[in-house]
């Protein structure tokens, strides 16, 4: 379903992803684990349409990104790392606006945002703008509505970014539920080893841009020699905190706050 | 219900629900109406050109016009900082269609925005000479708001941050509208100078809109419609194409 060759992304002299390469089969559920700074977003922007790779090759269901865009646009939902709602729309409008730009037909759009605003326990708060939302709350839309168009590829970076134990289970529980049910191919990134451990066949773990060891969570100890996937982990990826600062973009969103207090 | 419509109607409800911004966007056009009508009307009246309350309607409403539709159109650098740009992006839709969606929207906020004004400049005394053409004129209020939005968004889609914009407005909007002819006929001018408002988009929106409301004219209604319609038309190729090329 997603198949990766020798990707890499420059971004001036700085390679963020380092020639790259794995699969991910039909009904699949991949994770991505890697400290901060790894390349794993950078990695889901350039499948998702949003970057272009300096160099190397991304199949998605047998189509390039690249040159099949719309095709392949068509095709997965993400949940981003970052925020992406219009929080001065409500929680329907949202989810609203997501289905127009998808094509889902009337009928099944107002069936389906109102099952999945339930799942997720946003249904009361509907007509609520989202800038009123709690920060778990604004997540849980963000998923909802990443489910609207039922796609066959779900792009989960940090889904649970926030989110209390409840809403954490809730998310994982639904997302086997539609990996076993419907076939959906789900490739997650995520901090917490559990999580990972959990709901993913296989796992990637990424540093520094390159994929370092990948099989399953057994698969991982085993090399290892490790008891838990968090001791194979940092067994792999070294004990020393990555030292990111807060990057550009954050820095940004912190000005654009205190000069526009409208939005 | 269709792409292009569901992202008007998102712009339309955004600026609707900003209450407190369209007060405040009134309080310029307002200011400059009281300062220049009062202060400037003897001495033009002097010259010899009449009433400059009425001259300068059209100008102020053609100023507002332009202000509200690049904001709204640079408004795309708040959707890349606040992140719903990302979600526009990864929709399976031709970029065609997000960027007419998002400028015809921002268009109609900008047009009720000059609606606006011109209930303002009708308190203040203005009065256009035909009611019966009145219509033409938001006809043109319609153009120019087009025009701006599509050449704001095109703007939006190379500014990454808050610095450009700022120099935006200070060397790009600010010199489109005092070389407009806003706040000064376009007639007897020295040459050179002329010539560089002859270049401003906005001196063919005003004057279109100043012929309609007052009757007096510096290039003639159809050259105004040409004009404004030929570059519309290029600004919304350009838009479009930065628009397409967007990385996040
Ligand atoms: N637009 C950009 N310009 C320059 N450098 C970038 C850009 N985007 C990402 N990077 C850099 O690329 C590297 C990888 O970033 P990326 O966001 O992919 O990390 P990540 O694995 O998702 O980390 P995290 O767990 O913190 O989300 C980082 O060092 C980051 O600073
Ligand atoms: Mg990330």
């Amino acid at each position: 379903m997603i198949r990766v060759q020798n990707l890499v992304k420059r971004f001036g002299d700085f390679e963020a992803v380092k020639d790259i390469s794995f699969q991910v089969e039909r009904g699949e559920i991949f994770a991505f684990l890697g400290p901060n700074g790894a390349g794993k977003t950078t990695t889901i922007k350039m499948l998702t349409t949003l970057l272009k790779p300096t160099s190397g090759s991304v199949e998605i269901d047998g189509l390039n990104p690249a040159s099949a865009q719309n095709e392949v646009r068509k095709r997965f939902g993400i949940v981003f790392q970052d925020p992406s709602l219009d929080t001065e729309l409500t929680a329907y409008e949202n989810m609203e606006i997501h289905a127009v730009l998808y094509h889902v037909p009337r009928a099944l759009r107002i069936e389906r945002t109102e099952r999945l605003m339930k799942l997720f326990e946003l249904w009361d708060r509907r007509n609520d703008p989202a800038k009123t939302f709690s920060g778990g709350m604004k997540r849980r839309l963000e998923i909802a509505r990443s489910m609207l168009h039922t796609p066959r590829i779900i792009f989960l970076d940090e889904p649970t970014l926030g989110l209390d134990p409840q809403s954490r289970n809730q998310l994982w529980t639904h997302v086997k539920h539609l990996n076993e049910t419907e076939r959906v191919t789900v490739f997650l990134t995520t901090h917490y080893m559990e999580e990972a451990e959990r709901v993913a066949q296989r796992i990637a773990i990424i540093d520094h841009g390159g994929i370092i060891a990948l099989g399953s969570s057994a698969e991982l100890k085993q090399q290892t020699g490790t008891e838990t996937l968090e001791e194979a982990f940092l067994k792999l990826t070294g004990s020393a905190i990555r030292d990111e600062s807060a990057s550009s973009a954050d820095a940004l969103r912190q000005m654009a706050k205190m000069w526009s207090p409208k939005r | 219900m269709s792409v292009i419509y569901i992202l008007w109607l998102r712009e339309v409800k955004r600026y609707f629900r900003s209450r407190a911004q369209i007060v405040a966007s009134l309080g310029q056009p307002v200011l400059y109406l009281i300062a220049f009508g009062f202060g400037m009307g003897p001495i033009f009246q002097k010259a010899g050109y009449g009433s400059y309350r009425q001259f300068m309607a059209p100008g102020i409403i053609g100023m507002s016009v332009l202000f509200m539709s690049i904001f709204s159109g640079i408004s795309l650098l708040f959707d890349r900082q606040f992140g719903f740009l990302k979600e526009t992006l990864v929709a399976p839709v031709p970029r065609l269609q997000i960027m007419l969606g998002r400028t015809l929207g921002s268009a109609t906020s900008a047009m009720v925005q000059g609606s606006l004004v011109f209930a303002v400049c009708l308190i203040a005394g203005f009065r256009p000479v035909n009611f019966a053409t009145v219509p033409i004129a938001f006809c043109f209020m319609a153009m120019i708001a087009i025009m701006f939005t599509a050449l704001g968004t095109a703007i939006g889609s190379l500014l990454t941050d808050m610095q450009g914009f700022q120099l935006i407005m200070n060397f790009l909007v600010m010199p489109i509208f005092f070389l407009s002819g806003a706040l000064y006929p376009l007639k007897n001018l020295p040459r050179a100078f002329a010539f560089v408002t002859g270049l401003d988009p906005l001196s063919y929106g005003v004057d279109g809109l100043r012929t309609v409301l007052t009757g007096s004219s510096a290039f003639g209604l159809t050259t105004d419609a040409v004009v404004i319609g030929c570059i519309t038309v290029l600004f919304i190729s350009v838009g479009t194409y930065f628009f397409s090329k967007i990385q996040l």
